[in-house]
């Protein structure tokens, strides 16, 4: 442990830098990065900040191992119209119909570019040829449904270095350890168009106000409403610490609009409540189809969509007979949906009922040998958090996959077990709604990735930031820059820079710490209007609170300001909860005071966004985007021109 | 203006040891480390301090870029271990 120590950078907090781009993008991740190339092939000027360091941060930063929903690649026997109706589908609607449709149809291109860049997206070494899920062909590899062919086999860990890369090779300004703080409208009016950004320097708190014509949000999901650990902040949740949702609040606060933030669902991953996600004996994701055995080497079947036994390890790759194709990893629904529902292992109460004996363990010994390497060292040694921390540390602790078998906890799938009220924001949650360009409600501002409701990984991130930047460049094309409203950069230079000013007061972490305990105990796993107004009122008790909040240096300052994102979010999230007046399975949302599962009349999305008088809420049919390929195709002519898509 | 000081993180973790005879202090790990928890050390060509250990997120960018084997290493934290043990040894107790 180090004593305090004198702030090591220069200490600009008193300066200003203004600049001036056509395009400004907030967030650095897969999204972020696209989105700049995006905006800079339609010739735009473009200024990217990302609060950490963009070659490796995102929450994708460290690596990924699949790419899903790649329909237009070469062995896809699935079109961009099938993939798309099975993510509306298989989530009863309650999805993103317009993201989703652009990522069957581009994020193969995305893939592309990124090996211009420098990726690994083939087997180009050969070593994997002749198996099963590889088309020798083209070299690519692919997962799951090996008839089928639209999620591919990635080298993951080559992927955040090729798009940081792309980025600057486009001309983009990439501007690390800068966080967008704070969004600037038209004469300060809530709800009018964004015409630039405030943002502050992590190591010299530089103040940076930025004009610009058009603003691409490429930030994460809010996490940590509920989920904190204290001592191990990094770890509190899936995501990475710095992806704390700060566009949500940045958005929630000048009157950007939002739906589906009413879905929750009990924990599934954090880093010190369960263990890291594929760290553990393990068959889906990263890990499918690995064989599962119990602590006396029985194999736990795997069953098809109706129950029957499969006999070998091909078939668990295999649609059912009759079924077209199946549905895993991204894009798979959060329930069961016999459609696309693919194999699975037997339930492990099923199992235990059955006479097998707990604990299981992850058997890649009896695997074929092409799928044991590609999981223990394709898949483990590019998965986003498993290269260094599992794959290279269980290798040099002795794990050898031919050997043995490396034991589950919980289900095999969470890892570990959570409470009702330790919620999170996992598979598909809520964010800003969205049109054909990926615009926001408010003119100027364009969303990608997790700032979009119904959001899931990195093909939808990529794939998203790309179109969302393209479209943020014709806009800027089209309308000039305008003048910002003083006093509002003011208001802002003043909201951000005030826990600087302190010398004693309340801590990040301990104001952390107080919201996931209001969101747990009043928005947890039951909500009624009572408790959720009670909720409000805690918060407004925390935002009182939070005007002591200390910061020591500029590092400090952005935790701080991170975590009152956190707090502004919760506020969303709530109201969100209020404007459901029904329960719904699907959005794993259960209301006491109205306890009638999915009444008819509510099958829309409930938006939410504030104006002058306060908060609003409204709805748009559950289909409101149209049809998929005319609209599509309607706003992408360009595109489909250049011979893509 | 008052001096502007950094004081380590109440951490219940260790993520990372640094060994400083073989660290060369490039500080390539602080500039991609995504939380920033590294700060530089004063002295020039010394091992890189880590001042907030807790906000680690375990994924390993710093060890991924360090060109010096065996300067810098993960550790992961105990409450992560995980058991695993050779096949054979999965048969039935009697």
């Amino acid at each position: 442990m180090h004593d305090a120590v004198e702030w090591p950078y220069p200490v600009e907090w008193d300066k200003t830098e203004e600049i001036d781009t056509d395009v400004l993008v907030i967030g650095g991740g897969a999204s972020g990065c696209f989105a700049a190339m995006g905006a800079a092939s339609r010739g735009a000027r473009v200024v990217l900040w990302e609060k950490a360091a963009t070659m490796t941060s995102g929450a994708m930063g460290s690596g990924c191992d699949h790419w899903e929903m790649a329909a237009t690649n070469p062995c896809s026997h699935v079109t961009p119209e099938e993939l798309a109706d099975a993510m509306i589908r298989g989530h009863r609607g309650y999805n993103n119909g317009i993201s989703h449709y652009i990522e069957a149809r581009e994020s193969y291109d995305r893939l592309l570019d990124l090996e211009r860049y420098g990726a690994k997206i083939r087997d180009t070494d050969d070593e994997f040829k002749g198996a099963d899920f590889r088309d020798d062909e083209t070299k690519f590899m692919f997962a799951y449904d090996y008839v089928n062919r639209f999620t591919l086999r990635v080298w993951g860990t080559t992927f955040k270095r090729a798009m940081y890369r792309g980025a600057k090779i486009m001309r983009a300004q990439v501007v690390d350890r800068t966080m967008g703080a704070g969004l600037l409208t038209e004469g300060g009016r809530m709800g009018a168009r964004v015409v630039g950004a405030v943002a502050i320097n992590g190591r010299t708190g530089k103040f940076t106000v930025c004009r610009a014509k058009a603003v691409v949000f490429c930030m994460s999901r809010p996490t940590r409403l509920w989920l904190f650990a204290p001592g191990a902040t990094g770890i509190s949740e899936f995501r990475p610490p710095q992806c704390t949702g700060d566009g949500h609040a940045m958005a929630w606060r000048v009157g950007g609009s939002f739906t589906m933030l009413e879905k929750s669902l009990r924990g599934e991953w954090s880093g010190l409540r369960s263990f890291p996600p594929y760290s553990t004996g393990n068959n889906h994701n990263t890990w499918y189809a690995c064989t599962m055995i119990d602590a006396e080497g029985r194999q736990i079947p795997w069953l098809d969509r109706d129950g029957n036994e499969l006999k070998t390890v091909a078939e668990r790759y295999r649609p059912a007979p009759g079924q077209k194709f199946y549905m895993k990893g991204g894009g798979e629904p959060d329930f069961p949906f016999y459609e696309f529902q693919g194999p699975e292992t037997m339930p492990v109460e099923e199992a235990v009922k059955r006479g097998y004996k707990l604990p299981f363990y992850a058997d890649l010994t009896s695997m074929p040998e092409t799928e044991r390497r590609v999981i223990w060292g394709m898949m483990v040694g590019n998965e986003g958090k498993t290269r260094t921390p599992v794959y290279a540390a269980y290798n040099k602790a002795g794990f050898d996959p031919s050997r043995d078998a490396l034991q589950s906890y919980g289900d095999g799938w969470r890892s570990g077990q959570f409470l009702p009220q330790e919620r999170q924001f996992f598979g598909i949650p809520g964010g800003m709604v969205n049109d054909w360009r990926l615009m926001t409600n408010l003119e100027g501002l364009f969303a990608a990735g997790d700032v979009l409701f119904a959001s899931d990984c990195v093909g939808h991130a990529a794939a998203t930031g790309h179109y969302a930047g393209r479209h943020a460049a014709d806009y800027a094309a089209a309308h000039g820059s305008v003048a910002l409203h003083q006093p509002q950069v003011e208001a802002e230079r003043a909201r951000l820079f005030g826990p600087l000013k302190r010398h004693s007061g309340l801590s990040w972490q301990a104001l952390a710490e107080a919201i996931t305990r209001v969101m747990q105990n009043y928005c947890g796993a039951v909500k009624s209007d009572d408790l959720l107004h009670e909720g409000l009122r805690g918060l407004e008790d925390l935002k009182e609170a939070s005007k002591s909040l200390v910061a020591r240096n500029p590092h400090d300052l952005l935790r701080a300001q991170e975590t009152l994102n956190v707090l502004t979010n919760a506020e969303l999230v709530i109201h969100s909860c209020l404007a459901r007046k029904a329960s719904s399975h699907q959005l794993q949302f259960v209301r006491l005071d109205y306890p009638e599962m999915d009444p008819p009349e509510w099958h829309r999305f409930v938006t939410v966004w504030k104006d002058e008088s306060g908060v609003r809420n409204g709805s748009l049919p559950i289909d409101y985007y149209g049809s998929l390929t005319e609209n599509y195709e309607r706003h992408n002519q360009d595109y489909i021109r250049q011979g893509r898509a | 203006m008052t001096r502007v000081l950094a004081i380590p993180d109440q951490a219940i973790v260790d993520p990372i040891t640094i060994f400083p005879e073989v660290c060369t202090g490039c500080n390539l790990c602080l500039h991609v480390c995504p939380v920033d928890l590294f700060l530089p050390n004063a002295e020039k060509g010394g091992p890189p301090l880590v001042l907030y250990p807790g906000e680690c997120w375990y994924e390993g960018s710093c060890v991924d870029i360090c060109p010096e084997p065996g300067a810098i290493v993960l550790n992961r934290p105990p409450a992560m271990r995980v058991n695993w043990k050779p096949r054979a040894e999965c048969r039935p107790r009697s």
